[in-house]
């Protein structure tokens, strides 16, 4: 669907010099064919990830599959409050915040195969890219050091006068990095027009909440830091947008940096091969019986009227633009072994060719791909 | 007795020192009720408990600083690093405090730094990387970077033991490839000695880690296709050098090829062959030869992984050179 032109949400554009306080001022209206972009994307976030798993499972993805699934409203629904110059940095289960700011699926299904034309060529796993020019930065590993590159990235907007607005996701488990302490606390004494969501989803790999902070719930840190704090509903997509929506117009009118905190709930593992053997029993059938995104906005977009035969058109549409997508990216080729050494610094344009490998245009016959990391559930294998 | 995995080798060697001194401790991510990552403390919570082994949140900075408090205070903490690339977090804590303590404040800091290191695992940037380098560079700080399950377990359980802080390289390329039959009793490999892993009288690799197995690979290989004898060092310890072991070599060989997989800028390759110059020169009839890793971060593709890292033909083929030098 295409990215609306001007504001994706509200259309309000509030002027920058109007407001000092945290007041709300914010149009957080939504038109029907606006709510129905938003189940798109949360439909074409799950079904892009459900293909992904399909080709985990026949050994077409080379590293870790990290999916959203119970997330993809608080994703989805957060990215959408943003508009075109908008930059976010998305953590490992935002693919619906990518979506929503114009990553396409083929993207997404390269990266996560590695090939040579994916948008990092092969030097990065799953989504880990962006695209400044369509409004997102590609996080890394560790976690929480978006957050103070972020706070620069917005200071830049301020020193420049710029009617632009940053966002940032954090998982409850970044909340303990000192990367994010300081990256907010900077943002927050700049002022900085950034919005940090912490989504809190139960778990940071197999630590539970309670484990990561004694804090009753995570916006209650924007007290210690001084800025306003917002908690929502994670699942329902709408209170998602409006929390987020409200935070967004705060910063563009000068109101600087706060906290969205959306509740929300990690369905499957930390990864593909996580068993999630620390989960009470009962609980991911609760969520996902009860409390599933998509699930609650079908229903109320029925309430509201919203036919049948429209949303099997969008998820038809889905559908085919995953297959498609997986066409395309299955037919891509590996990277060319040389282009390893490009790009490390502007200049010199690539790394010296060491003097073993001089004349080789690759280092070995075939590349073997072991079964994943060496973690737990690869099969032992002899002594190499 | 049944041999184990280099993995489950670290794993008996904590439990072992868990037993046999209450000091020790362990902090970590997910290392608890999960077992961590790739479950090398699995077990341990379920026998010694929450409070000695600790499930913490993600604060590299904060998990190293505690334990050099506890360590202080004569604890004996074991911290995990989910990933050893995450040490670049803890990187303030161990260079400008740890690695200090002792020189700046008399302060004794026993304490292990353990982790999952380096690549040939389709990883990418941030779950390979070999950041030994900047640590062996830091006085104050022993680096440790077994390749046999054997060594595994005997250098943990002296690390543990060890006075100073001992940052303890596991690669985990070798986690579950690598087994060996542990030696009975109480096995402790001591730090700063290395280990010849193939005895040769033509030339010499001397390399650690998971390139240990290119070189004996290279070395059968060339044995095999060249006729030639080719000695293999395991250093085992990169941080105090076993000098007199690298001196050793050369003068049996006289002539040496060094293999890592850091990259090669500031890779240790670099200060053995220092060493070597400054300490047996006359010995040596052809200039000694590094394969390394490529410059560059790590990359994601198995093809781009596999260039820029040294693979067993690098080492045949630099192997050759130095031997018709």
């Amino acid at each position: 669907m295409a990215r609306s032109a001007t504001s994706r949400g509200g259309g309000h554009r509030a002027s920058s010099a109007a407001a000092t306080s945290a007041a709300p001022e914010s149009d957080v209206s939504l038109t029907r064919e606006q709510r129905l972009e938003l189940y798109y994307w949360m439909r074409l976030t799950r079904s892009l990830e459900e293909r992904l798993v399909n080709l985990y499972r026949q050994t077409k993805v080379v590293g870790g599959l990290f999916r959203s699934l119970g997330q993809e409203a608080d994703a989805v629904g957060s990215a959408y409050a943003l508009r075109k110059g908008d930059i976010l940095s998305p953590l490992i289960r935002n693919l619906g915040s990518m979506l929503v700011q114009g990553a396409s699926p083929v993207e997404i299904l390269k990266q996560y195969m590695a090939k040579g034309d994916s948008p990092t060529r092969g030097r990065e796993l799953n989504i880990h890219f962006g695209d400044t020019e369509r409004g997102f930065i590609g996080q890394i590993s560790p976690l929480g050091d978006m957050v103070p590159v972020m706070a620069g990235v917005t200071l830049t907007f301020r020193m420049r006068d710029e009617d632009r607005v940053g966002l940032v996701y954090v998982g409850d488990g970044a909340t303990s990095t000192g990367a994010f302490h300081e990256g907010i606390n900077f943002a927050a004494v700049q002022r900085c027009p950034l919005v940090v969501v912490i989504e809190s989803n139960g778990y940071a790999y197999s630590t539970p909440t309670s484990k990561q902070t004694l804090a009753r719930q995570m916006v209650d840190k924007a007290l210690g830091y001084g800025i306003p704090g917002e908690r929502a509903d994670g699942n329902d997509v709408i209170a998602t947008y409006e929390a987020t929506k409200r935070a967004v117009d705060r910063a563009r009118r000068g109101g600087g940096t706060s906290i969205v905190e959306l509740v929300t709930y990690r369905r499957k593992g930390h990864a593909e091969h996580d068993n999630q053997s620390y989960v009470p029993a009962g609980e991911i059938e609760r969520w996902a019986t009860e409390n599933d995104p998509i699930t609650r906005y079908l229903a109320r977009l029925a309430a509201e009227g919203v036919r049948d035969d429209e949303i099997t058109a969008i998820d038809e549409r889905v559908h085919r633009e995953v297959d498609e997508a997986t066409d395309i990216a299955e037919r891509s080729g590996v990277p060319e072994p040389l282009d390893a050494l490009e790009g490390v610094y502007a200049d010199p344009p690539a790394a010296e060719v060491l003097w073993f490998r001089e004349g080789k245009r690759a280092a070995v016959d075939v590349n073997e791909r072991p079964a994943g990391w060496g973690t737990f559930d690869t099969p032992a294998k002899g002594a190499d | 007795m049944a041999e184990i995995t280099y993995l489950e080798a670290i794993r008996e060697a904590l439990f072992e020192e868990m037993e046999r001194d209450p000091n020790v401790f362990m902090i970590g991510e997910d290392i608890g009720a999960y077992g961590g990552a790739f479950k090398v403390t699995e077990g341990l919570q379920a026998k010694y408990g929450e409070a000695r082994v600790i499930d913490s949140p993600i604060s590299e900075i904060g998990i190293v600083g505690a334990a050099a408090g506890a360590a202080h205070m004569g604890m004996r903490p074991v911290v995990e690093m989910q990933f050893i690339d995450f040490i670049a977090n803890a990187y303030d804590m161990l260079t400008n405090y740890v690695a200090t303590a002792r020189y700046r404040a008399f302060l004794p800091t026993p304490m292990v730094v353990r982790g999952p290191s380096g690549g040939y695992v389709r990883g990418g940037p941030f779950h390979s990387q070999n950041p030994e380098a900047g640590f062996i560079h830091t006085p104050g700080l022993k680096v440790v970077y077994p390749s046999t399950a054997e060594d595994a377990k005997g250098l943990m359980k002296a690390a543990i033991r060890d006075d100073d802080c001992v940052l303890f390289f596991e690669h985990k390329y070798l986690y579950r490839r690598v087994k060996g039959e542990m030696p009975s009793g109480d096995h402790v490999v001591p730090i700063g000695k290395a280990r010849v892993a193939r005895e040769g009288r033509d030339l010499s690799i001397i390399t650690y880690a998971a390139t240990v197995y290119k070189a004996l690979e290279a070395a059968e290989q060339l044995e095999q296709e060249d006729g030639l004898s080719v000695e293999v060092l395991d250093l085992r310890t990169l941080a105090p050098l076993d000098d007199e072991a690298i001196i050793a070599t050369v003068k049996k060989t006289n002539r040496v090829l060094v293999v890592h997989e850091d990259t090669r800028t500031g890779g240790i390759a670099g200060e053995i062959t220092a060493r070597i110059n400054e300490r047996c020169f006359a010995w040596l009839d052809a200039p000694v030869l590094r394969v390394t890793a490529h410059d560059v971060p790590l990359p994601y593709a198995p093809s781009l992984e596999d260039f820029v890292l040294p693979q067993t033909s690098d080492v045949v083929l630099a192997a050759r050179r130095l031997a018709a030098y």
